[in-house]
């Protein structure tokens, strides 16, 4: 696959205050990339840049390979969705969606059709003549979404788009953006502070964090192979054991000793050795809940008392007091739910685990 | 990589930001700086071309001139603190009515505020000379034996100040008292306050800034009063900007005016700095949170919520003012009805057939319309005016609205001094505005001219429009033009679909703003008209102080029925709008 579009070592600085430090970022054609991080890790800075709502501080923009570093917002070919949806309020439905074709000079009839034909990918065909304010908000998110793809741009932004609506509606939405995605075949590039939402849409996910790129993946790279303890605890639950490395005389391979107890490791490929020696610097073990398991207590990695039992539907959530900072959460069966104040071991297999450095 | 690498687009951007400025600072640079600053010259250099002080030593030894200083700043104050003190309860009630009964109110507020110095003062000598309105009916109804004329006296000058500058402390105090949030006074109650403390100690402490900046704009404004004290008082009440008149137009000393306009900029900009301090400039914009800037002390806040009590408690004199809206509202019809009135009275005296202003009018004919209509004068004058005005509103809005414009994209650091700029010509007093483009039209030859008078009047009409411009683009959602932007339109598309179609409500009001201001304006007009081609208020003003008479009556009559026609306009405009949004 080619890039679409590429950012080399792009920022932005304001006075003091750094947005976004020096990214590269490939966007591959075709693909649904999600920029995912809590407020503040500068994905909406680098939406804007890409979008030319923002002239970056430094550093390069090539979209299809050209240099777009300075090229005007509506020259790009790329198409946005707000998340205020930012329809104008003094034009019809059908004016909102024929804005962009009236800028380009499309002739009437073909305007018509393209608009026609963009009202009904939407299921809007019959909101034409209503005004942004007549409709309700996921109506207003479906005409923001047909004015943006209507002009057939080859990447399209969406910025946080579902941030308003309610939880149902949110997700019908995201699958209504998801079958556009495939019908259009453009690249979208989206926005959310909401894991949830960019583990179900995206083809690949870009978390950000203090104005950078803290791992780029399939989400399932994410959620499986966090690269650092930030990526392990955005996304998903998290039971981090942080320590050092020690190796065992004898066949027990690699350990994490943290002072309190010593738990066995796998070293991730993506890891060299020498990271995880005893002079590097510290390392965390991530065990996802639903990884570990309740064990008797002498064949168990930790030890401790159960804290909290609490019912989740399906299974229950246990909160284990192992001494550490945090309680250990797993999953158990309804049936082998323990009682508050049971002192019980918890196990797992080290190869469902992941190592991330601190 | 560091910023350095864009150096040229930097300067690109910067210089696009301030291009839609450009026009309006080099006009105001032109016509109202350099006149000012040339005034302030000509009043401290000497015929040898020295620096000199002797103008203002001559003020210190003058007996006259510190009597007529002190006048001014009596009067003003007193005005400052009546208009305040009797338009907060209007002020208050109009606070708390919905948008749109509190539209329909505003009409009341606003024709008289939008009405001529001219046509109020006119209206005053009738209801309060000594053959005038009030005295005639005192004495049929045997009130009163010995009548004593209300004008001229110091009273007529109060009365007719208060009247002029009640609408402008009203308006001035209204939007910092709407945005107090309601929920804070029911947050008070549910502590334990009753509906008079809560108003004591959070309403009142919230809405001070507001006051504040009311009580200072109507005392600037007051400051270069002219009309008032001249037709409704005696020369024991005469104000600095009459002195500035009489030394022009009968001394011909230029120097002695400008050390008199001098004395009267300086008080303003110090009134004005203090404005800014207490409430901020942005507060002309539409930034009306309210928000004292210091805690207030215990002690206040204590003192607050005694007299509160002290009120509320059943008994207390206000109790029954504040805890009933229909008490407050019986006081809001009376005052609204009260600044109509005065005008309204007018209109009857137009229809008399006697050649002499008398109460009751006598008989009915058109005569006076006719005089007014058929007399090449009076004709040539309203023409005049009517021309003038629009190319005004046209002029100062395309100005004003480029400089509106770019301090949306100005470097924060520039937004505040540009905007002060730019509001100038409002603070500086017009009759030194007038002096300083008397003097300089009078080289270039503008003097007499209809282009003169349009300068002038653009001077003036220009912050108004910024004003008016710079809250529609606070309010305005720039999403909206990043959407267009990306969608592919460019700055003029944008300007053209998006920001004028959107803000056109606010336009019209420029529009409208500005063709007042100049078709009712005067101060300018005196100096600038230069007697011969005079505009309708300085036509009335030359018959005013000659002899009143009926054809006043007329003029005044069609003056208050077009500036009527165009506050209520874009009222009617919105209420279409709005009726269309119901649907």
């Amino acid at each position: 696959m080619t890039a679409r579009l590429q950012t080399i070592a792009i920022s932005k600085q304001y006075d003091s205050v750094t947005a976004l430090s020096p990214t590269d970022l490939d966007v591959r054609d075709g693909e649904f990339l999600t920029l995912l991080g809590p407020s503040g890790s500068g994905k909406t800075t680098l939406l804007q840049i890409l979008a030319g709502l923002v002239e970056p501080s430094g550093g390069q923009l090539l979209i299809n390979g050209r240099d777009a570093t300075h090229t005007a917002a509506g020259e790009r070919g790329i198409g946005m969705v707000f998340q205020s949806y930012a329809l104008f309020p003094h034009l019809s439905v059908w004016e909102n969606i024929a804005y962009p074709l009236r800028m380009r000079k499309m002739d009437k009839a073909a305007m018509a059709t393209a608009v026609k034909d963009a009202l009904e990918m939407v299921q809007m065909g019959s909101y034409a003549q209503r005004l942004p304010r007549e409709l309700s908000g996921g109506q207003q998110q479906r005409i923001a979404l047909a004015r943006c793809f209507v002009y057939k741009p080859s990447v399209i932004l969406l910025d946080e788009p579902l941030g308003a609506l309610d939880k149902k509606l949110r997700e019908h939405m995201q699958s209504e953006i998801r079958s556009l995605h495939k019908d259009l075949g453009a690249t979208f590039i989206y926005v959310t502070h909401d894991q949830e939402e960019a583990l179900n849409l995206s083809d690949r996910i870009c978390l950000m964090n203090q104005s950078k790129i803290e791992q780029i993946g399939t989400p399932q790279d994410l959620y499986d192979r966090p690269a650092t303890a930030f990526s392990a605890q955005f996304i998903g639950y998290s039971n981090l054991f942080s320590g050092r490395v020690e190796k065992q005389s004898g066949d027990d391979g690699i350990r994490l000793n943290n002072g309190r107890f010593s738990v066995p490791i796998q070293i991730p490929p993506h890891l060299p050795v020498h990271v995880l020696m005893p002079a590097a610097s510290d390392i965390a073990l991530v065990i996802r809940p639903e990884e570990a398991r309740l064990a008797n207590v002498d064949e168990a990695y930790v030890r401790g008392t159960v804290r909290e039992v609490v019912f989740a539907g399906s299974d229950f959530r246990v909160l284990v007091d192992i001494g550490e900072s945090q309680p250990f959460l797993l999953r158990c069966a309804r049936r082998e739910a323990p009682a508050p104040g049971d002192t019980v071991g918890v196990m797992w297999n080290p190869a469902h685990t992941a190592v991330v450095t601190c | 990589m560091s910023t350095s690498s864009f150096p040229a687009s930097a300067l690109r951007k910067s210089l696009r930001a301030w291009l839609p400025a450009l026009p309006c600072l080099l006009f105001l640079i032109s016509f109202f700086c350099l006149p000012v600053v040339e005034i302030l010259q000509t009043g401290m250099v000497n015929a040898d071309g020295h620096v000199t002080l002797d103008q203002f030593r001559r003020m210190t030894k003058d007996l006259v001139f510190a009597k007529v200083l002190g006048n001014t700043f009596l009067i003003s104050g007193l005005t400052a603190l009546l208009s305040v003190v009797l338009g907060f309860p209007i002020a208050y009630f109009l606070s708390q009515l919905s948008d749109k009964f509190r539209e329909r109110w505003m009409i009341w507020i606003m024709v008289p505020f939008w009405t001529s110095y001219l046509v109020k003062t006119f209206a005053w000598i009738l209801v309060l000379s000594k053959t005038g309105i009030l005295l005639t009916l005192a004495v049929s109804l045997g009130l009163v034996d010995d009548p004593q004329a209300l004008a001229p006296s110091m009273t007529g000058v109060m009365i007719g100040m208060v009247h002029a500058m009640l609408p402008l402390a009203v308006i001035n105090m209204l939007p910092i008292m709407r945005g107090v949030n309601a929920q804070l006074l029911q947050a008070a109650a549910t502590l334990g306050a009753n509906r008079s403390v809560a108003f004591f100690s959070v309403f009142l402490p919230m809405a001070a800034p507001g006051i504040a900046a009311a009580g200072l704009l109507v005392f600037i404004t007051s400051l270069g009063f002219f009309i008032l004290p001249a037709l409704l008082g005696t020369p024991k009440e005469t104000m600095v900007a009459q002195l500035v008149i009489s030394a022009i137009n009968d001394m011909f000393n230029l120097p002695y005016a400008a050390a008199l306009s001098t004395i009267l900029l300086i008080f303003a900009v110090a009134v004005f700095m203090l404005y800014d301090k207490l409430v901020g400039l942005s507060s002309l914009s539409g930034d009306t949170r309210a928000a004292p800037k210091r805690n207030s002390a215990t002690a206040v806040t204590t003192a607050l919520i005694w007299i509160g009590r002290v009120c509320g408690s059943g008994y207390g004199a206000a109790a029954p003012v504040l805890t009933h809206v229909k008490g407050l509202k019986l006081y809001s019809v009376l005052t609204v009805a009260l600044l109509s009135l005065p005008i309204i009275v007018v209109f009857p005296i137009a229809f008399t057939n006697s050649p002499f202003l008398s109460f009751p009018p006598q008989g009915f004919s058109l005569r006076w319309f006719e005089a007014f209509l058929f007399s090449p004068v009076w004709q040539s004058s309203f023409l005049r005016s009517f021309g003038v005005a629009i190319v005004t509103a046209l002029a100062s809005t395309a100005l004003g609205i480029g400089a509106a414009l770019a301090l949306t994209r100005l470097p924060g650091r520039w937004t505040k001094p540009v905007f002060a700029f730019l509001l100038a010509p409002l603070i500086v007093p017009r009759i030194v505005v007038a002096v300083g483009l008397f003097y300089l039209f009078s080289r270039m030859g503008l003097v007499g001219t209809d282009l003169g008078l349009t300068i002038g009047h653009t001077v003036l009409a220009i912050p108004y429009v910024v004003v008016t411009m710079a809250a529609a683009l606070k309010r305005f959602d720039w999403r909206l033009d990043d959407a267009a932007k990306i969608l592919g339109a460019s700055a003029f598309a944008r300007l053209r679909t998006i920001q004028l179609p959107m803000m056109i409500g606010s336009v019209a009001a420029a529009l409208q703003m500005a063709f007042i201001i100049s078709f009712d304006e005067l101060t300018i007009a005196i100096f600038v008209s230069g007697g011969m081609k005079n505009t309708l208020p300085k036509q009335m003003w030359d018959d005013m102080i000659l002899q009143v008479n009926p054809t006043l009556a007329a003029v005044s009559l069609v003056m208050v029925i077009v500036i009527a026609l165009l506050v209520l306009l874009p009222a009617l405009f919105n209420a279409s709008k709005a009726s269309r949004r119901c649907e």
